[in-house]
């Protein structure tokens, strides 16, 4: 740890006025997450993070030798808000080993439920989640000046979303009390029963298999979803220009704002929505269905888009331990190379999922060591050597930046033209007329872009459904109803699946021996995000974003929020059944240790109680 | 007369209260997320005070907690040390056993101020259950143990009666409370809360619980007792492959055999749900599940059976109803734009109408045509 931590310019070599600061768990996100954190305070910055998670449960264990069928029905509870995505992703996968194609009304059908969540996780997590460290109630405490600054600047988009100041904004976003709170948290329930109509229960779906859905295409249920959905964009016209108001007045109120959650530009996405005229699920064609997606799979490095090819992505995906608490597989003999080569004759690596062996070793917390249960997913860049901690950015900007990139996608209500923009239509509903938005490419990779992007995916996921529901209504008016196509399954198969979990990249890979489960892996965006120090020593996204953030938190130590350390996790949507804690130090002399603001609430309540102090 | 007292008037036995709900256990946070989708009633029905007669509700939530890190457990150690009272704990996932191995955590929150470690889920329950008013179990997996207690599972995970004792009681004398789905309908766990806040307010008599700890009036009946397709059960007529309006049992629903009443309640405010919907019910409210019901797309094996059983009285009934069903779908024949009435009506004073028509002798009432 200590030579670690020296080797890391980001450390100063004063350490008279570092504070150990730890947020454990951080709230508001899916999944038990800590942050342990050291701040120089002279020089409002953190210095030192560490990101580790508390949980284990053991999927790709308890999954060897069950029946492949069963596959999307157990993987689905690895997450209990995008639960369908891994369903989804397990259902591609197991096309794909059992060579088979879903009948393009079930690809619809499909389509319009991960549309549907899409449009209802990143409503409830931007508005009733992370809206909350933008509210009236947090900003006063946080920052009063940019409370009263807030109060006084005119919101430019106030005609399109009614709220006359910034400030107005604030306070509708306080929890529970606040009009637009309250308003969006409906408008996730609303989303949440589009999804039901088309995979039966959020979020563990009833009605999503291999070959399809069991989901009865008739007219009633996608009017049903079509009248809620005109419903959603009208409430985008307003939610779109609200959060841009928002955002953009934190860059004017502190200036230098654009550095929280700061990192490096390196993206990846793996793709979303098929396109049932393209996808056939076989691995020899999956560049080609991938780039058909109605979001461009892609890896972004530095702006630039390395590579589009799902192919190329799959092979790059490299699992790496060093800080987590696992047996690495590729020592002892320990671990067998299930897939040597992929269908295409290309070399699979020993630390690629196809060939991982899950070895869980529980032991004590030790930052100098091991401390999370998470492991490191890397992409291995080929041009480089490196191995790249590529983030999904709680997933929209990474969609949305590959996309724009790419080029490729063009489909009446979404295009992108390749001019660095998306361009999203949205028709015109009872009150507002057709509007269209449209999202650049922003300068930085950082928390406030993180947050716009999901407000503007928001937007293109409703735009999509919007394209599905007309294919969809098209095909059943035409009588071409059928939703399932029956399978055997294979004695001996391979198989991958590439979605977008809500929050980012999400793979499944699947080997079948003697028809069962020989090695599953699934490997979702929080993995990558809050991912640990990997055997390289490089950092997890979290722990890089975070150590680069400054502080611009009014409050001293003593009444330490850490709001904007808050603001650059959340920006990340994380969802952990896994976790983030930070952690300040290898034990070097501290002049002061404490957990933020808890110890004078916990003095005042006579509780003595000071998790941070023991980390020393 | 007297006006009546209503509820509104009434000061609750208990004036406020805390729910202390973790989702720390082996979870994916499913059912707080599930919860969020409440509307009977939703949460900030609850919270907001927006039923008569309720202690005020204080929720203290990992995932809908404002509040971070130590300032979010402050509840948490003052209700471990009774300072913090009275209130109800919610556990959320399953309970692994910490006992199986010799060092680190299998879920845990929090951090233990002695040792530097994380406290586990287990010490929490430890500390917390003797003190709670009531102890709720959301989800299968904190019922009965769920996915994660699977064969092959590598946590030995349990549900919280399994890790407490099935006997175990509250020191208001509850037994824990059970509210199985994977993950939780959502009503049917805002409404078991609002039962409890009703009998905490002195409003309610004792829950109403089975013998495995469910809601008699949530889980009384089964998946296939509430199924509109149940009537093809009856009919002999099933669906041999998904995406088909018929019944589910001869590829994979469980559904005569699930205390569950999703396909009464729908999935939300009445839509969606299970094998109402296309979905084969796959038994995510029993303790058995996940493996008694594995593989989940094969016929239950006492399926086999039933429908055959089912299959021939089925088909002789379908074939007799078909005929009443055309019979039924034709209008009588007096209805008809032709110049005669031929209801059986026997007009008096209709004359001869317009003159074209061929008007039998006036007076009295004649049989009609019958329908076939």
């Amino acid at each position: 740890m200590a030579t670690l931590t020296e080797t890391r310019e980001t450390t100063p070599k004063t350490r008279g006025n570092i504070v150990e600061m730890s947020w454990d768990p951080i709230t508001r996100i899916v999944g038990s997450l800590g942050i342990y954190t050291k701040i120089d305070f002279a020089n409002r910055k953190v210095v030192e993070c560490h990101s580790t998670s508390s949980m284990f449960r053991g999927y790709s264990v308890f999954m060897l030798n069950k029946d492949p069928r069963d596959a999307h029905f157990i993987t689905s509870r690895i997450c209990g808000i995008c639960g369908d995505n891994h369903a989804t992703c397990s259902v591609y996968a197991q096309n794909m080993a059992y060579g088979i194609k879903t009948p393009p009304l079930g690809e619809w059908i499909v389509n319009l439920g991960e549309a549907a969540e899409y449009m209802f996780d990143h409503c409830i997590f931007q508005d009733n989640l992370v809206g909350v460290d933008f509210c009236e109630t947090m900003v006063k405490e946080t920052n009063p000046g940019v409370w009263e600054r807030a109060q006084r600047t005119e919101a430019p988009h106030a005609k399109d979303h009614g709220y006359r100041t910034i400030g107005q904004i604030m306070t509708a976003l306080n929890p529970f009390e606040g009009e637009f709170y309250r308003e969006s948290l409906q408008m996730s329930r609303l989303t949440r029963e589009m999804f039901c109509l088309m995979e039966g229960r959020h979020v563990h779906p009833s009605t999503l298999y291999p070959g399809g859905v069991g989901t009865v295409p008739s007219i009633q249920v996608f009017t049903d979803y079509l009248v809620r959905l005109t419903k959603y964009i009208e409430f985008m016209k307003k939610v779109v220009p609200l959060h841009d108001d928002l955002f953009d007045f934190f860059y004017q109120a502190l200036p230098g704002y654009e550095k929280v959650g700061q990192r490096r530009v390196l993206l990846g996405c793996w793709g979303s929505w098929q396109d049932p005229d393209v996808c056939d699920y076989q691995y020899e064609n999956m560049d080609n269905w991938g780039k058909a997606m109605f979001v461009t799979p892609g890896v972004v490095v530095d702006g630039k888009l390395v590579t589009n090819n799902l192919v190329d992505i799959n092979l790059g995906i490299r699992i790496l331990l060093g800080s987590s608490y696992y047996e690495d597989w590729t020592e002892n003999g320990s671990g067998e190379m299930f897939v040597r080569t992929d269908p295409l004759g290309n070399p699979v690596d020993k630390r690629h999922p196809w060939n991982q062996t899950t070895i869980p070793k529980p032991q004590k917390r030790n930052f100098d060591d091991k401390y999370t249960w998470v492991m490191s997913p890397r992409w291995f860049d080929q041009r480089t050597g490196d191995h790249l901690a590529l983030d999904t950015g709680g997933g929209p900007i990474a969609r949305l930046w590959s996309t724009a990139l790419s080029a490729l996608v063009d489909i009446g209500y979404v295009k992108a033209p390749g001019d660095g923009t998306i361009r999203i239509r949205l028709p015109k509903t009872m009150t507002k007329p057709e509007v269209e938005f449209t999202w650049r490419i922003p300068k930085w990779s950082n928390a406030i872009e993180r947050n716009r992007a999901r407000t503007y995916f928001q937007a293109y996921a409703a735009a999509v459904a919007m394209c599905c529901v007309e294919k969809a209504m098209d095909l059943v008016r035409r009588g071409e109803t059928q939703t399932f196509t029956p399978f055997k399954v294979p004695d001996e198969a391979i198989g991958c699946g590439f979605h977008e979990a809500v929050r980012g990249v999400l793979s499944h890979h699947l080997v079948i021996r003697k028809g069962r489960i020989a090695n599953y892996h699934p490997y979702p965006p929080t993995p990558w995000n809050a991912s640990p120090r990997d055997s390289y020593g490089t950092l997890g996204p979290y722990e890089d974003a975070v150590q680069n953030t400054p502080i611009f938190e009014e409050n001293g130590p003593d009444n330490f929020k850490g709001i904007d350390i808050m603001r650059a996790v959340r920006s990340f949507d994380p969802c952990l059944p896994c976790g983030v804690h930070m952690y300040i130090g290898p034990g070097k002399v501290l002049q002061v240790n404490h957990t933020p603001t808890a110890l004078l609430g916990m003095a005042k309540q006579g509780v003595t109680h000071n998790p941070a102090g023991v980390l020393k | 007369m007297k006006t009546p007292e209503v509820i509104a008037d009434r000061q609750p036995d208990v004036k406020e209260i805390h729910i202390l709900w973790t989702p720390d256990g082996l979870s994916c946070d499913g059912d707080t997320v599930s919860i969020t989708a409440a509307t009977l009633p939703s949460i900030e029905d609850l919270i907001m005070g927006a039923i008569p007669g309720l202690p005020k509700v204080h929720l203290h939530n990992r995932v809908l907690a404002p509040t971070n890190g130590s300032d979010y457990m402050k509840p948490w150690f003052a209700a471990a040390e009774g300072k913090l009272e009275p209130f109800v704990l919610v556990v959320e996932g399953s309970i692994p056993n910490e006992e199986i191995k010799q060092e680190g955590y299998w879920a845990a929150i929090g951090t233990d101020p002695e040792t530097g470690q994380p406290i586990t889920l287990n010490t929490w329950i430890d500390r917390l259950a003797p003190k709670a008013v009531a102890v709720v179990a959301a989800g299968t997996c904190a019922t009965y143990g769920g996915i994660h207690a699977m064969e092959g599972n590598p946590t030995g995970a349990m549900g919280l009666a399994d890790y407490l004792g099935w006997d175990w009681r509250s020191k208001a004398g509850l037994p824990v409370v059970n509210v199985p789905g994977c993950p939780v309908q959502p009503d049917n766990m805002m409404e078991t809360l609002l039962y409890l806040l009703y009998q905490v307010a002195g409003l309610a008599p004792m829950i109403p619980l089975d013998d495995k700890l469910r809601p008699t009036w949530l889980f009384g009946k089964t998946v296939h007792e509430g199924c509109d397709r149940g009537s093809y059960y009856e009919q002999g007529d099933f669906a041999h492959e998904y995406g088909s309006p018929k019944c589910l049992v001869k590829i994979g629903c469980w559904g005569p055999v699930v205390n569950c009443n999703v396909t009464k309640r729908g999935w939300m405010d009445g839509i969606g749900g299970c094998p109402n919907v296309g979905g084969i019910c796959i038994g995510c409210t029993m303790p058995g599940f996940p493996d008694k019901f594995m593989p989940f797309m094969d016929e239950p094996p006492g399926a086999t059976f039933s429908s055959m059983l089912v299959g021939s009285y089925g088909k002789l009934i379908r074939s007799l109803r078909a005929i009443t069903n055309q019979t039924v779908n034709k209008e009588p024949r007096w209805r008809h734009p032709a110049p005669a009435l031929t209801t059986g009506y026997e007009p008096k004073h209709y004359g001869t109408g317009n003159g074209h028509g061929t008007h039998a002798s006036s007076g009295g009432i004649r049989t009609p045509e019958r329908a076939r």
